[in-house]
């Protein structure tokens, strides 16, 4: 399997996700630069976390319009696979790939700190490894990843089974308490209608060995695959 | 030379977090009188010409395509005195 990570002036996670995937999970990595305008050929993106282009205007804003997101999301329409961890979440959103958009957390703080997350569907090829309703502990370091859509969209979600991930208890309960950072229905990942293009803020790349004493972030980058 | 200047605020509605800290902030120093406050962001545009309507169509593709994200934020959009 070949991955492209795709690298904006400010992304910070992208070593991190080809560490995992080169030698975590056994896949090749290549690198794409925002100004490249064409992917090389793979089996799927990722986008990294981090500060593209310093978060200026909104977070993800700028990268949204490099020459690269234009490949991204010929190759998302096409049915291939693109994860969007943390920033990338953001940028996803900006795109347009995926609903919704990012506020600033509720408590107005940067956010760091292990959270517990439901697995809400296995329908995505980063969760087809993952069994629905497993909880996972997965770190988060975020300021605006205080998810956001309106009622309507809410509704959409639900019904077109959207909701990848839930912020909950140790026990998998989606309560107030367990939410970090204000999101809507305790929402910390989504994917698009097609379920080939998942946004998430918490960082599986960040936990998945088990000498950093969390591994549990593995089964993501795994599911890809197993998938394809 | 012509000037524009875009208003951008979050939608109503949706969580403004720092117009409600600096919300609290005015009624720590005694403003009470103070029912709400929204902060948005200012982007003021220069044009060498241009009509204001003609401006003001591209300045909304400008705001649609980039600059304001229609999901949660409102914009409006003044003209300001030639310099």
């Amino acid at each position: 399997m070949k991955v492209a990570v795709v690298v904006f002036p400010g992304s910070n996670c992208e070593r991190d996700c080809e560490h995992v995937l080169e030698n975590v999970i056994g896949a090749s990595v290549v690198r794409a630069w925002h100004r490249d305008h064409e992917l090389p050929k793979v089996d799927c993106v990722v986008l990294p976390g981090g500060f593209s282009y310093g978060d200026y205007l909104r977070a993800g804003a700028v990268s949204k319009i490099s020459p690269i997101m234009k490949a991204v999301s010929e190759f998302a329409f096409s049915g291939g696979p693109v994860i969007g961890i943390c920033n990338g979440f953001q940028v996803l959103l900006e795109c347009g790939l995926l609903p919704g958009a990012m506020l600033r957390n509720r408590s107005l703080r940067f956010v760091c700190k292990d959270t517990f997350v439901r697995c809400a569907t296995e329908r995505t090829p980063f969760t087809s490894g993952l069994s629905l309703g497993e909880v996972l502990k997965l770190p988060i370091a975020h300021a605006e990843g205080n998810y956001y859509v309106d009622a309507e969209e809410l509704r959409a979600l639900q019904d077109n089974d959207q909701i990848v991930f839930q912020y909950t208890s140790g026990d998998g309960e989606a309560n107030d308490g367990a939410n970090p950072n204000g999101s809507i229905f305790n929402i910390a990942g989504v994917c698009n209608r097609a379920g080939n293009v998942l946004g998430m803020m918490p960082h599986p790349e960040r936990a998945a060995e088990d000498v950093l004493g969390n591994s549990g972030g593995a089964a993501l980058f795994a599911s890809i695959i197993h998938t394809l | 030379m012509q000037r524009a200047r875009v208003l951008i605020r979050n939608k109503p509605g949706v969580f403004d977090p720092q117009g409600k800290v600096v919300h609290s902030g005015l009624r720590r120093l005694g403003h009470e009188s103070v029912q709400d406050v929204r902060v948005g962001k200012v982007i003021d545009l220069r044009f060498a010409s241009g009509s204001p309507d003609e401006l003001r169509a591209r300045i909304e593709r400008m705001c649609s395509e980039f600059l304001v994200n229609p999901v949660i934020e409102d914009y409006t959009i003044q003209f300001l005195d030639e310099e």
